[in-house]
């Protein structure tokens, strides 16, 4: 009834702090698929501080939102995973921009903790909300078809699907960061962040790029859990699980720095790739660890600007 | 002090006169359903015990008894502080009987001394944590539907003696996780078995990949999950994409219900062996059950937990009735382990001196898609357990109650 | 830029004004009266839980430091009191001394970290640090994990009073409340609290009159972290259960939503928040589900509309000082 695990090939290995290599170079190549996860779903977080000053607690549950879109997208209406991965993101980065119309506009000149606060409850009524209605075992999704099996590189196998994240993962980030630091369009909106007055007069709708830019950061949380969709479970609470890990990302990252958010997300998927080698128990919390010491020798994080 | 602090002193220090003791009768048997409403567990205990509970004082039908009978519920959200503060408030000023349900064992613990605290019953069918009736046993308490010893030689001794001799730990890094390891790793070196390593995992952990790798290499038949919900899940999705099954590694998961299965598909659970001691569609009574019980919960399937719901509530009815008292909690533990149990669900079974209900084990195993014939029909029976075999000896317990 | 917290209308006048007498005579009147009404264990919960919140408002809303990370005060002083009284047999005031004095030195280390920031840095170091201080007491022995050290005797204080009386122990619990509230006003208005208040309203300027104000913050952060603390040791014996509950970061969120309701930076807003925040738990444990929801729904309307909380709003339209 049990057949014998057929195993990796079997080269020959060195071992590094008694862990063969070839389960080393596999961690790290997970910590790098984990890695470039956390820098997508960093990237909504650090787009709309760095560009709005609005610390998102909310984004946790955007996130929850995207990967049940995905579920609700092909059970009710039978649009794929494919469709979902652009569906997804419009339809949630539209409840975004209602958020930010109907709450955060009022909050605009406050200190960010009230944007915080505020967020914070918004991401506790949405997830409880959900849970009520869908219970908390979690829904099922499939990978998609032309996505499915994978390849064994010898030193592990490596899932279709999890070549596919590290794929999108790049390419959104850095089109998102190309389209902040290097168009007009994002030089506009840097500017209209730091000086909004002088902006305005320009004749350019600040408003409206704000209200656009909290979509689109929205949307990007959106995006990272139709992407989850297939590998995690499908829960209400998939985004708290997750919130507090994205937030030290971006912290350490440096919270106006684009580019830190996404380095910071790849680094740390590889550190704690390799904390659940040699020290599993602690995968969750050698961020903080991380975050501690980052914030005191460099208050404003690695890449950002100074407070 | 200020003048207005003393007066307040004063007034206040007359208060340690007032006597506290406050044991009421009243004539309504009232029944809390204390179970986890809004996180984890929420879908294998929650509404759905609730429920069970309900239709049980309806089968029951008080009123033919000449009882009044009153069912309310409580949230304790997995936490013990919650859990204690709801049951003492319940006990001490609603003048709620018995508390039943209460799927976490850290909660269920700190109720079952507080239960025996104010002699009343606590009907455990939601813990797992075989302590309840091994070294923290209580007059006041019964275990009704599983525990942690059971699941383990359950799943571990089957899984062992039909050739899965190799095992490798995922755990949950909490005390239940680890114990139900322990407990497994005993039966499996017991039964010839070998236990090739194990990682710990931190609880709610949402990526799996990294120590479903560690397990692949180290080559183990058997991938024992020692964890339980959302975990569980991550671990099983997650292995299916890695291709840990089509690599020829089974996992065993050693709590696991069916609405994990439902959350995860056929296609990706198939194959997955798991102990419960109830399933929906195994009998007319059971099939009749989940039809009532799904009036309130659309298109969910009950597992174990509410069936045991339901069953302990019964037998504790029958007990009260047949007293015609319910204020000694002591006495109606006495009685429900001197009468011995019948119920739709359960069928015949009896309770023992620590406390610890018995009834047959089955070892399921997740059917593949297309054996699946409607929604639900998720498992196939690969064997029973007879309720001798299933639970721990009673010797073995450490129960005080129990001479040794 | 708004501050976080806007000083109450009056808030300049040095000696104590009637309205705050007045309120504090109500609150005690209440607490008196408060056992015969409702149930005992409620109200001690919600003096625990009224106590962390004042001590958590000493610091954002007078020195304007925002805390992600007070749990750790609360719940390992609440480890170490249930430890001490259950497993060496401690007398209840000495147990209660030492979890204190523990979250105490807990708050020196974390303190010295952690006040060299500010703002948001400030509030995700002390997060950090109390997610670390989670893991830890996850990992522990003596903490017993997710079951907690349960079962821990109340005793009998200075061996005279018997504390497993509902009634003694609310008297105790009364007394100690009473007792943090009156030193933390003492604390405000002191010539230390006035320094406090000018480093909050412009550090630098305080800075260049020659006060040393990284001192000056992080006394201020250990008194409140020691007060927490007191809560916590306190909150252990009454419930008998000391928990992973108590150390989670949600622990931490909770006090913030306790302050926030009641009014940042008033001297009886925490208790209003705390007690509101308790019962809204208790008696909405019925609706399971929705308690979450409600939380979450009155963390947006507090902050949109009532951004001084209740007492706050309530002291600006009586123009009182609250």
């Amino acid at each position: 009834m049990w057949e014998q695990a057929a195993g990796g090939a079997g080269r020959d290995m060195f071992e590094v702090f008694g862990i063969p290599s070839q389960a080393l170079f596999g961690q790290l190549l997970l910590g790098l698929i984990n890695g470039s996860f956390y820098a997508l779903l960093s990237l909504g977080l650090a787009v709309i501080f760095g560009m709005l000053d609005i610390i998102n607690f909310t984004h946790g549950a955007q996130y929850m939102m995207g990967a049940f879109a995905a579920y609700l997208l092909l059970h009710h209406i039978g649009i794929g995973y494919w469709q979902a991965l652009v569906i997804a993101p419009i339809l949630i980065g539209l409840t975004g921009v209602l958020i930010e119309r109907l709450f955060l506009k009022h909050l605009r000149n406050l200190d960010p903790l009230y944007g915080l606060l505020l967020t914070f409850g918004l991401g506790l009524v949405i997830e409880g909300l959900f849970r009520n209605y869908y219970g908390s075992s979690g829904l099922p999704y499939q990978v998609p078809e032309a996505l499915q099996g994978g390849r064994n590189l010898g030193f592990m196998f490596l899932p279709n699907y999890r070549a596919w994240v590290i794929v999108l993962s790049l390419a959104v980030c850095f089109a998102t960061w190309f389209a902040i630091e290097r168009t007009r369009l994002g030089s506009y909106l840097r500017a209209a962040t730091e000086n909004p007055v002088l902006v305005r007069a320009f004749g350019i709708n600040v408003p409206r790029m704000v209200t656009l830019t909290y979509g689109f950061g929205v949307g990007l949380a959106a995006l990272a859990g139709v992407m989850a969709a297939p590998i995690y479970n499908v829960s209400p609470q998939m985004g708290s699980d997750l919130i507090i890990v994205v937030f030290a990302v971006v912290v350490i990252g440096g919270m106006g720095s684009i580019m830190g958010a996404i380095l910071t997300g790849f680094a740390l998927g590889i550190i704690e790739g390799l904390t659940k080698v040699f020290y599993p128990e602690a995968s969750n919390t050698v961020i903080f660890v991380i975050m501690a010491i980052v914030l005191l020798i460099r208050p404003s994080g690695l890449f950002g600007r100074s407070a | 002090m200020t003048p207005t602090g003393r007066l307040a002193f004063a007034v206040a220090a007359l208060m340690c006169s007032v006597a506290a003791a406050q044991a009421q009768e009243d004539d309504v048997v009232k029944i809390g359903v204390l179970t986890d409403m809004s996180s984890l567990y929420s879908d294998i205990g929650g509404p759905g015990s609730v429920a069970a509970a309900k239709l049980a004082v309806e089968d029951f039908n008080p009123a033919a008894h000449g009882m009044k009978v009153e069912v309310i519920s409580g949230d304790h959200q997995n936490k013990p502080d919650i859990g204690a503060n709801l049951a003492r408030q319940w006990y001490d000023v609603d003048h709620v009987d018995v508390i039943v349900d209460v799927p976490t064992s850290s909660v269920a613990l700190a109720i079952s001394e507080i239960t025996r605290e104010k002699n009343k019953v606590f009907l455990g069918s939601g813990p797992a944590s075989s302590d309840l009736t091994g070294p923290k046993c209580s007059p006041n308490t019964i275990q009704w539907t599983y525990d942690t010893w059971m699941l383990a030689n359950g799943t571990g001794k089957a899984v062992v003696k039909t050739g899965g001799d190799t095992w490798f730990f995922l755990t949950a890094d909490y005390a239940f996780g680890q114990a139900l390891e322990r407990d497994t790793t005993k039966v499996v070196l017991a039964n010839g078995g070998k236990v090739l390593g194990s990682v710990r995992h931190p609880l709610q952990t949402s990526d799996f990949s990294s120590f479903l790798l560690q397990a692949q290499a180290s080559k183990a038949k058997i991938i024992g999950l020692a964890n339980a919900g959302g975990d569980t899940v991550n671990a099983i999705k997650q292995g299916a994409e890695f291709g840990v099954t089509s690599g020829g590694q089974h996992f065993a998961g050693l709590l696991v219900f069916i609405n994990d299965i439902e959350a995860l598909s056929l296609k990706t659970a198939q194959g997955l062996v798991l102990t419960e001691t109830w399933y929906w569609d195994m009998t007319d009574a059971n099939r009749a059950f989940t039809k009532r019980w799904q009036a309130s919960r659309p298109g969910k399937f009950p597992s174990m937990v509410p069936a045991g719901v339901y069953s302990s509530v019964i037998h504790y009815l029958k007990a009260v009735a047949a007293l015609k008292s319910d204020t000694d909690g002591r006495a109606v533990v006495a009685k429900m382990k001197e009468m011995p149990t019948d119920d739709a669900l359960f069928g015949k079974g009896s309770i023992r001196a620590d406390g610890r209900k018995l009834h047959d084990a089955y070892l399921f195993e997740v059917k593949a898609p297309d054996e699946s014939k409607y929604q639900g029909d998720d498992y196939k029976l690969r064997a029973t357990i007879p309720a001798a075999e299933a639970f721990r000896p009673l010797k073995d317990g450490g129960c005080p109650l129990i001479g040794g | 830029m708004e501050r976080v917290i806007e000083p109450p209308v009056l808030a300049r006048q040095r000696e104590t004004s009637w309205s705050l007498t007045a309120a504090f005579v109500v609150m005690v009147a209440i607490f008196a009266i408060g056992p015969f009404v409702v149930y005992p264990v409620f109200l001690m919960k919600a003096l625990c839980f009224a106590l962390f919140a004042c001590a958590f408002n000493l610091l954002i809303g007078y020195v304007g430091l925002i805390s992600f990370g007070h749990a750790m005060f609360f719940g390992w002083a609440s480890y170490v009191t249930a430890y001490a009284a259950k497993s060496w047999g401690w007398p209840p005031e000495l147990a209660i001394i030492v979890g204190t004095a523990a979250a105490a030195v807990l708050g020196v280390v974390a303190g010295s970290l952690a006040i060299r920031r500010q703002g948001i840095y400030f509030a995700m170091i002390t997060l950090a640090l109390a997610q670390m201080l989670y893991f830890f007491a996850l990992q522990a022995k003596f903490t017993g994990g997710e079951d907690g050290i349960q079962g821990v005797p109340r005793g009998h204080l200075f061996g005279v009073f018997d504390l497993s009386n509902e009634m003694t122990m609310y008297l105790f619990i009364l007394v100690v409340f009473l007792a943090g509230f009156l030193l933390i006003y003492r604390i405000i208005n002191s010539p230390f609290g006035e320094v406090l208040k000018a480093i909050r309203e412009n550090e630098q300027r305080a800075i260049s009159l020659g006060y040393k104000t990284e001192r000056y913050k992080l006394v201020a952060f250990v008194l409140s972290a020691t007060l927490a603390g007191l809560a916590g040791s306190l909150n252990s014996l009454v419930f008998q259960l000391a928990s992973l509950t108590d150390v989670h970061w949600s622990m931490s969120g909770d006090v913030v939503l306790m302050t926030l309701l009641g009014g940042l930076g008033t001297v009886f807003g925490p208790v209003v928040g705390a007690f509101l925040v308790i019962a809204m738990e208790n008696y909405l444990a019925p609706f399971g589900q929705w308690v979450l929801v409600i939380q979450g729904a009155i963390f947006v309307v507090c902050v949109l509309l009532f951004r001084r909380g209740i007492v706050g709003e309530l002291a600006q339209v009586l123009r009182v000082q609250l």
